[in-house]
């Protein structure tokens, strides 16, 4: 069986939903002709046509827009953002229309926004966002982070069968570095359940995205000297998976918090304050993050790698957790 | 300050005596009907039940500006859309939202289409093809380019009116949806009534343009000035721009010159307008001007519109007792509804 990478899957999602069900196009900048910046749509309009595969004016407010309009009269759209930093044009149209629609009027907005962020390739400021938190703090959208190419693929299909508008955040460093083999069968990820991807009892990491596998690696480190990193995939941040986070803190009694946003207002807050607020008693050692420090996201090498959260600052944090 | 009376021409000269094109005498009246309906149910509203203190927050009216909504959507077809804006209640009315069910909505109740969980015109319905609409002015005019593409993309003979004001299309919003819709020949007729005043900032700190239906051009699409107080007028123009929509030839601009007779919401006076502007265009009032009219024509006597008048006085009563007896919502009703 061939093995697909995470941008194949993420292609291969959309392509199986268009074939599945004629309501849903795709539109956003360079997506047809070119195939999308990072070729994620590539294909598509040769397959689909120009009715369903929709090259846009540069006009991220006027992209989400239609896509809010097309999906009110049930067409389910998967708008792109050719990078997800490019979503903050859009906001208020997320936040204040699509968001919205339900809550005020019972209105479905069967909307998906996707978009690459993350950092890790010298993408600077403007290309290597993490942008989720501005979304996860609105009630009625829905914000998914995978990291693996299973669930790259199983997260968009239920992300457009769903009713709710649900942005998509697929992390470009990612793209071609993951791979894995997958069903040929129809399959998806639901959103909101979390995953294990490594069982362990002594300390339990909780990340999503690109950060999973820093987790991972740094679990490797660690079982070297004996310390066993249980590594919690959150894969949803909107609604999250509350029960795997207090299962696994209550199977380890101390967690990292771990991600690659910024720290103040960074999902770890939340999370940590769910753990003190249900799982207080079950806690042997301080919560701690580990994040990105409070600065945008820097170009040159040195500066983004120092930027970046690290193997070695999971480790280190792991280490003190272990011996507290 | 420099007053303006823009492109309003003086009731001598009322244009619709000239007029070579009407609506059939029964949509003429129904105009007329929807026009004094509206004026009514708005008075109410604005005039009794918020300074009675029963309708909470601000209210919104489009008091001199109906014939707006009115003159664009009295031919629209049931399946076609409208966006209506904070003035636009007759949009609502033509499109068959219930009297009750409106007055229920103002005063916060459950029976309302938000059941209270918004206030205004902020609602919509998709059985009754409204599009609910934000307080970030010109949202919903992308949001119509991608109604129109929905109806390209499944070849339906469908078209939507999305209404907003002069001030809107300040908004970056407005021209990225207008350009899109322009792009993708959207069938959406783009209807600005040109009130002259964005709450108390006058059009000439708006745009450094003279008329809104001169930024047609810079996307390329037609853009058309009419008496936004002639309500016949108003219905000419859009019966064309809607025939260009069906037609697949694109959006249209409309600028509908008008004023606004109150102040922008019920707790702005309106200090800051020339009384003498509210005095010139109290004279073009558009459903006085469109009684007469059809007195002249012979269309009505001045006993039927009397008629008509306590017609519409006695639904608004009947639906008013209706709504004020109406429960309020549950507060736990507070947490439901954000999601499937």
């Amino acid at each position: 069986m061939a093995v697909t990478t995470y941008l194949e899957a993420i292609r291969q999602g959309i392509w199986e939903e268009m074939e599945r069900d004629e309501n849903v196009f795709v539109l956003g900048e360079d997506v047809g002709i070119y195939g999308g910046a990072f070729q994620v749509t590539a294909g598509m309009l040769g397959k689909f046509g120009e009715q369903r595969v929709i090259d846009t004016p540069i006009s991220e407010s006027g992209i989400v827009g239609a896509a809010i309009g097309a999906a009110l009269m049930g067409m389910r759209p998967v708008a792109e953002m050719q990078f997800a930093d490019f979503i903050s044009c859009g906001f208020d149209q997320i936040t204040n229309f699509a968001a919205k629609c339900r809550y005020r009027w019972g209105a479905a907005v069967p909307l998906v926004i996707r978009g690459p962020s993350g950092g890790g390739i010298h993408g600077g400021p403007f290309h290597s966002q993490n942008p989720e938190m501005y979304f996860v703090h609105t009630p009625g959208l829905k914000v998914v982070c995978p990291s693996t190419a299973y669930d790259a693929k199983g997260l968009i299909k239920s992300a457009i069968r769903d009713n709710d508008p649900v942005l998509y955040f697929e992390h470009k460093f990612l793209y071609r570095r993951i791979k894995e083999e997958l069903p040929t069968e129809d399959f998806t990820v639901p959103i909101g359940k979390a995953i294990v991807r490594r069982k362990g009892t002594d300390v339990s990491v909780i990340t999503y995205g690109a950060m999973v596998y820093i987790a991972l690696d740094a679990a490797k480190e660690l079982e070297k000297e004996g310390i066993d990193l249980e590594v919690l995939d959150l894969r949803s941040l909107l609604p999250f998976d509350r029960e795997a986070v207090l299962e696994t803190v209550k199977k380890t009694s101390k967690v990292i918090l771990l991600h690659e946003d910024t720290r103040i207002g960074g999902f770890a807050g939340e999370l940590a304050a769910v753990i003190s607020e249900e799982a207080f008693d079950h806690l042997d050692g301080p919560i701690r993050r580990i994040t990105a420090p409070d600065t945008p996201v820097p170009y040159s090498p040195p500066l983004e790698e120092y930027f970046l959260p690290k193997i070695s600052d999971v480790v280190r944090v792991a280490r003190e957790l272990y011996r507290y | 300050m420099n007053v303006k009376t823009v492109n309003s021409p003086p009731l001598a000269s009322n244009p619709s005596g000239q007029r070579s094109l009407f609506p059939p005498v029964e949509t003429q009246i129904r105009i007329l009907y929807y026009l004094k309906l509206t004026r009514e149910l708005e008075d109410r509203i604005e005039r009794k039940l918020y300074r009675q203190g029963k309708v909470l927050g601000g209210v919104y009216v489009g008091r001199g500006q109906e014939a707006i909504a009115v003159g664009s959507c009295v031919d629209l077809r049931p399946d076609d859309v409208v966006c209506p804006s904070h003035r636009d209640m007759g949009a609502y009315l033509i499109k068959g939202m219930d009297l009750r069910t409106i007055l229920a909505q103002y005063l916060g109740r459950k029976t309302g289409p938000t059941k209270g969980k918004d206030g205004n015109l902020h609602f919509g319905s998709l059985d009754h093809n409204l599009i609910a609409f934000i307080s970030m002015l010109g949202d919903s005019v992308p949001v119509a380019a991608g109604i129109g593409l929905s109806f390209k993309m499944r070849g339906q003979d469908r078209v939507v009116i999305c209404p907003f004001g002069d001030g809107a299309t300040s908004r970056g919003d407005w021209h990225e949806g207008t350009n899109m819709a322009a792009v993708f020949k959207c069938p959406v007729v783009y209807l600005c009534n040109n009130n002259q005043y964005a709450y108390s900032t006058p059009l000439e700190r708006q745009m450094a343009v003279e008329n809104v239906a001169d930024r047609a051009s810079a996307y390329g699409i037609p853009g058309e000035i009419v008496d936004g107080n002639d309500v016949l007028a108003v219905w000419e123009a859009s019966k064309r721009a809607i025939e260009r929509a069906r037609g697949g030839e694109g959006p249209t601009l409309i600028e509908c010159k008008t004023f606004r007779m109150t102040g922008h919401s019920a707790h702005d006076d309106a200090g800051y307008v020339p009384a003498e502007l509210f005095e010139i265009w109290e004279e073009k009032c558009p459903i006085r001007r469109l009684e007469r009219d059809l007195i002249q024509r012979e269309i009505m006597t001045a006993a039927a519109i009397e008629e008509m008048q306590k017609g519409i006085n006695a639904e608004i009563d009947a639906a008013l007792a209706i709504a004020e007896q109406d429960p309020y919502p549950d507060p736990e009703d507070c947490i439901t509804g954000v999601y499937e």
